[in-house]
């Protein structure tokens, strides 16, 4: 049994509006790597707050399955759903500053997950407290404890944040693009963290992000989206090799690491269609270089190709060029 | 003196745990001199109105028949005897303002802290519900501040009855709508970032949000308004209380005392001056310490 198991999430904002994610599907084992990579505005966000249950009005989900551990999700009560938030799923977010209370000291913000899921009482919450801030490399960690978010660096208020989202040993954590607020060393550092704290409890690691990069040296398995889809899917050393999809291997070529010695960077042109210009047939076509007449017409469905999956009417053979 | 103050900062912490009203905010409050003036002066007249029993030279209904309409001490005339004066019904003016302040501060504190209680309350309810919730509060909120708050005071009272607890629930109807349209904009404000959304992926159920994550970032100008709303709660006890609609007579109340002595304004100036000079003494302090809060709380004004 998969410990997340997402089949054809559908998210519309509003009654008959257009879906902001269309038939979104993940299946995560127990302590799997797997990472989501997309532009800004394709969806990512909004389907990880759906697996935690946080689209807010007029969000609604509007077709598909979430199961996690064997629940349905969807089928839980508030109270029940609540509280599995912070004990099992966890969730860090890009904005480390902002996602802190600025009324509390960190301690407190750390004991309160504590003592909503876990029997702990009030020495041993800070205790756990002091030796959840060490785990996630904070220096004099007890007298951190009194500290107000406005007292600390982003990337150490990152770190916090990672510590609440570890308090009550979660089997799954989201972090949503976790270092896109940070300067480059951080970065490097905040990844690592959450590499070490995923491989030492076993837990499985989601890692949203819009760089490819941070996916590369990461996670075993990618999902591309665009446009609320997922356009491919497969193991990272695949899907990075040889892309499927026309949509992955244009954003591969942006990368300024894959361009040593190149004069000047690929650019994929054009832009994300907004929610109320997505295009008839498949949503890549106006920006596709290989794009046919089938791909005006028909929507593509995500289908096996190579290793993974692929949405796409005429995937990418192998070698980066047009399949046959 | 950079080193100085910086060090005082990173002590500040553990002083309290609330940031937003911290170390900081006291340096900056104590900056000005208006605010310190208006707090101490508020200080002292809270300390005379909890020792009036022990303050007041007599008690305020005890009348003297010798000495009807005496003026102050140091008027033509005038003996120690009464410090202020007498009233037409030859009670000491200084003990009446004394024990008035009781009456006054007491019932105006009651007030404020029960407009503020119940104004939160509906404020949060109306932030973090949509729809017909929202509507029925603001909407209701909207018609009571469309009146003119003494005629909606004067409205309660009318319905209820004339007396000191009447009054009372009278200031509370008139604050009340102010507490809601700013806990339910700061609210609004606060609700969409993402320390909130941290909170729920927590598991934090909605009146857990709402009390112990939302409120306490809302608390800054919740308590200016509620310093401010002191001021407009004696203001309007007092004129309550002069249109016989408030305390009622023989209670020392400082609006009742200006109506009771109206008649004797030409006659004896000091029967309707002292009382109106407390009046306006409170009021004045009030309004000083809330604009030196309002100043301390919000960053962007602090010098």
């Amino acid at each position: 049994m998969p410990l997340l198991d997402v089949r054809h999430l559908s998210i519309a904002f509003g009654a008959g509006e257009q879906p902001v994610v269309d038939d979104f599907s993940l299946v995560l084992e127990e302590g799997e790597v797997v990472g989501i990579a997309g532009e800004s505005g394709c969806g990512k966000t909004v389907s990880m707050l759906a697996i935690m249950g946080l689209i807010g009005w007029p969000g609604r989900i509007t077709a598909g399955l979430m199961r996690f551990a064997g629940q349905d999700l969807s089928a839980l009560s508030p109270r029940k759903r609540r509280s599995l938030l912070g004990r099992d799923l966890a969730m860090v977010f890009q904005e480390p500053k902002s996602s802190l209370n600025p009324c509390f000291t960190i301690g407190f913000q750390i004991t309160e997950t504590l003592a909503a899921h876990t029997g702990l009482g009030r020495r041993e919450r800070r205790s756990r407290a002091v030796e959840l801030l060490q785990q996630v490399g904070i220096p004099a960690p007890e007298s951190r404890l009194r500290s107000f978010p406005h007292q600390l660096s982003s990337g150490m208020n990152q770190r916090v944040m990672i510590a609440i989202a570890l308090a009550c040993r979660p089997r799954l954590l989201i972090a949503d693009e976790p270092t896109t607020a940070l300067d480059v060393t951080v970065q490097a550092q905040i990844l690592d963290l959450l590499l070490e704290r995923q491989r030492e409890t076993g837990m499985a690691l989601l890692l949203v992000t819009h760089d490819l990069a941070v996916i590369a040296g990461t996670a075993a398995r990618v999902l591309v989206m665009y446009a609320g889809k997922v356009v491919e899917e497969g193991p990272t050393r695949e899907v990075f090799a040889s892309p499927r999809h026309p949509y992955t291997q244009a954003s591969l070529d942006a990368l300024p690491e894959r361009h040593a010695g190149h004069a000047r960077l690929a650019a994929l042109p054009g832009s994300v269609p907004g929610l109320d210009e997505r295009p008839q047939g498949c949503s890549f076509h106006p920006r596709c270089r290989f794009a046919a007449g089938v791909c005006r017409r028909e929507s593509p469905a995500l289908l096996p190709a190579g290793h993974g999956l692929v949405r796409c009417h005429l995937p990418l053979a192998g070698d980066g060029t047009r399949g046959p | 003196m950079l080193g100085v103050r910086s060090a005082r900062h990173r002590r500040s912490p553990g002083r309290s745990r609330a940031a937003g009203i911290g170390w900081g905010t006291w340096q900056s409050f104590r900056s000005s001199h208006g605010p310190v003036l208006g707090l101490a002066v508020i200080g002292m007249f809270t300390a005379i109105a909890l020792g009036a029993d022990w303050l007041a030279p007599y008690s305020a209904s005890e009348q003297f028949r010798d000495a009807f309409l005496a003026p102050p001490a140091w008027a033509e005339g005038g003996s120690t005897r009464f410090l202020l004066g007498t009233d037409p019904l030859g009670r000491d003016i200084l003990s009446r303002i004394i024990q008035g302040a009781q009456v006054s501060l007491g019932i105006g504190f009651v007030a404020v802290l029960s407009a503020s209680v119940l104004g939160v309350a509906l404020g949060l309810a109306a932030g973090f519900s949509r729809g017909l919730v929202d509507a029925v509060v603001m909407r209701t909120m909207d018609v009571m501040l469309a009146l003119p708050s003494l005629l909606l005071a004067i409205v309660v009272v009318a319905v209820l009855g004339p007396s000191l607890i009447n009054a009372a629930a009278a200031v509370v109807a008139v604050q009340v709508p102010h507490f809601v349209r700013l806990t339910r904009a700061a609210v609004r404000a606060e609700r969409a970032k993402d320390y909130v959304t941290a909170s729920r992926l927590c598991g934090a159920g909605p009146l857990r949000l709402a009390f112990c994550t939302v409120l306490p970032n809302c608390t800054a100008p919740l308590i200016v308004q509620a310093t401010l709303g002191f001021s407009t709660a004696v203001l309007d006890l007092a004129a309550l209380g002069f249109l016989g609609l408030g305390a009622q007579p023989p209670t020392p109340e400082w609006g009742t005392m200006l109506a009771d002595s109206r008649g004797f304004l030409l006659r004896a100036w000091w029967v309707v001056t002292f009382p109106g000079l407390a009046i306006l003494i409170t009021v004045l302090s009030f309004n000083l310490l809330g604009d030196g809060l309002r100043d301390a709380l919000d960053p962007r004004l602090r010098r």
